[in-house]
Formats: structure tokens, sequence, C-alpha cells
């Protein structure tokens, strides 16, 4: 079966983000940027069924500039068959990127889309439930584990107070949880490997989906700053500073 | 302008976080609707201030809840209205940004203050930025963070009309097979005034379970580092940060927890915070109110003492 992944090219998590000066975002220019980490989760779910032989083809999405062909290379080395860039420079919504992927999931046919939960730059968390609501398919969301079994998934979810198991009928949308796997480190063979591999782009306008942004980002400030604290010497300060300062114990 | 709230509840009772997004719902209108999918939740909800309407649908039919059908149910219900607030909990996460797709209407994650009935606060990368959201659209779906909002508190007085529907949306995609919850006599951690979390410097599983006692004695809940749930030390439920869950308790004491980014995201709206690491550079250090640099374990024990003293 052919398996859709969808990767976002996100900045680094290990970075230090700034926040521009005239608070209209988050300088991305001159930054480390990377596979969102729940994306290449995704990705690492995918090639391990292929390797368990469920998956057939793997093919792996990104929307954005020419850059995200970089990162649409991480998850080839990783070991996808195949990449799409859907090239734009606008900044892309959840409900545009779902109708996006809506679009190109009627035209490759897949029996699983995987994604990361959210993305660490935006953390909104919609696409993948909207993607499988516009295709009205099921949705396994925030999952640590997936069981293919004929034309059902089982998967197990990450829910606040302990987990749910669901079982969904493919074609079905998947989002990763951290506890889904632990991706592979991408060897030098592997990355030699996947530049002969094909990176199809494909302009966004082809798709013929509205993607004006429904919602306008008035500023991006920084959070407010906690007033620094103390240092107590002993434990019985401690005490003695949370009863009487703090008020926080009786 | 009239809301709908979709409610978070087990068999029983409302979760708490239910509660925050009627506050945040009422700070907008009076005129607030709450869905429920269970009629032994429905006298509960209606005493809760600030509710109109409770709406009650088939407890079968939605039996968990589950996306597949919720979800158009929501978005039938949302025509009727100009927002739909869900708690940004694994629930609310679930079902309302399926429900705005089907409404084509955008969504609005994580709220965390409402600046106008049209522009919202809410935190992007990890906590580290806040962006100022605005929409243009007819319904505004959003999630709210409890942390937010205050609890909407119960009025015995206040009588909500109770309204079933028979709007039966069959749900063939998806089924339940089972749940794993954890069950604890301790505060859930998202409700709980008093968190003690211990991070990886407790270094084991055996060490992670010298914080329950502390807790016990403290009426609080235990929470965890994602380095020390992935270390196997405690439970993944227990994990506090940007991809677990959100808090801010009253008190929020922090064993053995560096404070990574991830962290903090997680914490750092806690009333007051107390940190106790052996390693005096720690960042956790920059977000504590009160800040011990000991060992652990001997500190934990003097803890336990003072503690036990009063």
């Amino acid at each position: 079966m052919k398996v859709l992944v969808a990767v976002k090219r996100v900045i680094d998590f290990k970075t230090h983000i700034r926040i521009k000066a005239d608070q209209t975002g988050v300088e991305t220019a001159n930054v480390k940027m990377s596979m969102n980490p729940f994306d290449e989760i995704a990705v690492e779910e995918a090639v391990r069924l292929k390797e368990q032989g469920i998956a057939t083809e793997i093919i792996v999405v990104s929307i954005g500039s020419n850059a995200c062909q970089e990162t649409l290379r991480s998850a080839l080395a990783m070991g996808a068959d195949r990449a799409i860039l859907i090239q734009t420079e606008e900044k892309i919504q959840p409900l545009a990127a779902a109708k996006i992927f809506k679009a190109l999931a009627e035209k490759e046919m897949p029996r699983l889309i995987i994604l990361g939960k959210q993305a660490i730059d935006d953390d909104n968390n919609q696409t993948g439930q909207m993607l499988a609501g516009l295709l009205q398919w099921p949705q396994g969301t925030f999952v640590s584990k997936v069981e293919v079994l004929q034309d059902k998934v089982k998967v197990t979810r990450e829910i606040d107070g302990g987990l749910e198991m669901l079982s969904l009928t493919m074609p079905a949308v998947i989002t990763t949880d951290l506890r889904l796997n632990e991706p592979r480190f991408i060897s030098l063979p592997n990355i030699v490997q996947a530049k002969r591999k094909t990176i199809d782009i494909i302009p966004l306008t082809e798709f013929k989906v509205d993607t004006k942004p429904r919602l306008q980002i008035l500023k991006v400030t920084p959070p407010e700053k906690r007033k620094s604290g103390v240092k107590v010497n002993s434990v019985a300060e401690l005490v003695q500073k949370l009863k009487d300062e703090a008020q926080v114990l009786s | 302008m009239t809301i709908l709230v979709i409610a978070e509840h087990d068999q029983n009772a409302l979760k708490r976080a239910t509660y925050h997004t009627v506050t945040a719902a009422a700070s907008m209108s009076s005129d607030v609707d709450l869905l429920v999918f269970n009629p032994q939740v429905s006298t509960e909800a209606a005493k809760i201030s600030g509710i109109k309407h409770v709406l009650v649908v088939d407890e079968k039919n939605y039996a968990h809840q589950l996306a597949e059908n919720v979800a158009p149910l929501v978005s039938e219900l949302a025509k009727q209205y100009t927002h739909v607030l869900a708690p940004a909990t694994t629930f609310g996460k679930n079902i309302l940004p399926r429900a705005a797709a089907l409404t084509d209407m955008a969504m609005i994650s994580d709220v965390i203050k409402i600046i106008s009935p049209d522009t919202f606060l809410r935190p992007i990368y990890a906590g580290n930025a806040l962006a100022t959201v605005q929409s243009h659209e007819a319904i505004q779906f959003l999630t709210v963070r409890s942390t937010g909002f205050a609890a909407a508190t119960q009025n015995q007085s206040a009588t909500a009309e109770i309204k079933a529907l028979d709007i039966l949306i069959p749900n063939t995609l998806s089924q339940f097979e089972g749940e794993e919850i954890h069950i604890s006599a301790r505060p859930e951690l998202t409700a709980a005034r008093i968190i003690v979390a211990g991070g990886r410097g407790l270094k084991s599983l055996e060490n992670f379970k010298l914080l329950e006692k502390l807790a016990d004695t403290l009426g609080a809940a235990l929470g965890a580092s994602r380095a020390a749930v992935d270390a196997g030390f405690a439970p993944n439920d227990y994990q506090v940060g940007q991809t677990g869950k959100v808090v801010a308790p009253d008190l929020y004491i922090a064993i053995g927890i560096s404070g990574a980014i991830q962290h903090l995201a997680g914490m750092k709206d806690s009333k007051v915070i107390v940190a106790i690491n052996n390693d005096p550079d720690a960042p956790i250090f920059q977000v504590a109110d009160y800040g011990l640099v000991a060992d652990l374990f001997t500190s934990l024990q003097e803890l336990q003492l003072e503690l036990d003293k009063r």
C-alpha cells in the first residue's frame, strides 16, 4: 500500500528563536532549519511499515519554497521513495494546507497519510485532523503505536490521563506523538543514494485550492519574563519562605 | 453573540478544563450553551454559572466521543453560533480542527487571552513567543488553555435549560477498542493546586517513587519532565511541557529538573516555582522564585521532615 507523509521545514528545535523588532514574526533568515521533529517520526514510521513489507511506496510531500527540497532530501535519505514539493512563497495556514493535501491525496490515492501532530513553529496541531475531515477518512491523532491489519489500522493514542485504542478503517490519517518511534540516524551512503531519488516540483497554483489566509497575525511579541527569584540556603528556609512570604503552604 | 462550548467529561462528571473553557466563553457573551454527550452530567452542567442551555445528545451514539461523528455534529450545531469553544486538551484538539474544516472555517488553537471577540492571544514556538491573531471568519473555532482562564463556578440556584437533541450521526469509520486510564488518588495534574515534579536528576524509577510521599503530604499531583518520562521513571501522562501538559498551579516544586525550554513552556505560568537541583547553572533556576542548590535526596528527606512537623 501507498503511504503519504507530510513534512514541514521549521527552525531547528535546538535553536533559540529571535522575535523581529517590528513584531511581524520570528526571524528565519540565517537560522538553522530542520525537519519538524514530529514529521521525522512520521517518516520513520512509514519507513518501518515498508521494512515490515506493509507499505510498498512512501511519498513525502512538503509545501513551501525551494529551500524545502533540503527537508525532502532528508526524508528520502531516511528511506522515502519519492518526494513532491508543492512550491509557493506564500505562508500557508492549516486549513489551506489540509485542502492542498486533500487534492494531492485524491491524485495519489494513498491508504495511509501520516503527519506530525503539530509543527513546532506555529504549534497549531490542526492540519491532520482537518485533512481527515475534508477527506471523510478516520483519524488517529497523537499516536504512539500503529498496527496495520488488512483493511484496518489499529492505533494507540496518547490522551490526557492515559491511552486510548482505536481501530480505523483505511484509508486513514495518522498524526504522530513523540513516543511512536525514534527516528534513525541518516548515514552517508543513504544521503548519496537519496540524491538519485526524484523530487517533483509542482507550483501551488496548479492545485485549484483557495489558500487565502483566513487569520491575520497582528503581532508577535516575547512572553512576559518572570521576575528573578532568590536562592535559599536550606530546606528549612525554603519551607519558611513558602509559608510566610509566598503563602502557598499553610 | 452566541457561543457553543464543547464539554469534556467522563461517564460521571465534567472535566475541570470544561469549567475554564466556560469562563472564556462567558467573558464574551451571556449567551453560552454547553454540549454534553451523556445525560449523567447534564445536571452538573446546568448548575455552572453563565450557561444558558445544556444540549444533550444520545450517549450511545457518541460513546467515547470519537472525532468521526462528533466533529460533523459540532459542525452542524456551529451554524447557529458565532463562536465554538473546546478545551485545549487532547479531547478538544482531536475534535475541533476536524469540525472547523467541515464548516470551512479556520481555527485558533491554545487561546490564552481573549483580546476582543475576533482577536486572540496564543503561544507559538513552545511559548517562546506570543502571537496576537485576528480572525475574519463568520464562526470562531477556538481551543482554550485552562491556564489562561479561571474556572467557572457552580451555582446551586443556577438552572440552565436542558435540551435533548436528536441528531444521530453514524460512525462507520472508527471503532473504540479500549483504554488504559491511569488511576490515581492524587489530584489531576492540570487541576492540582500543588505539583511535585521530578526530572532525570532522580536517576531511577525507585528514586522517582520517593516523590509520592511528598506529593501525598502536600495533597499534590505528580509531574515529570520529558527526560524522566523517556528514561522510564514516570508514565507519559505525567509529562509537563510543550508536548505534554501545560499547567499553572499555585505551587510547582521541580526536583532534579534541569529546565529544558520544552519543560519551561509547560509550567512557567505557575504562581510560585521552587527548584531543587544540585547543578547551580541549571536553567530551571532562571524561572524559579525559590532555588535550592543541594543534593536532591538529602533535600527530599529534609523537606519531608519539615512538612511532617507542621
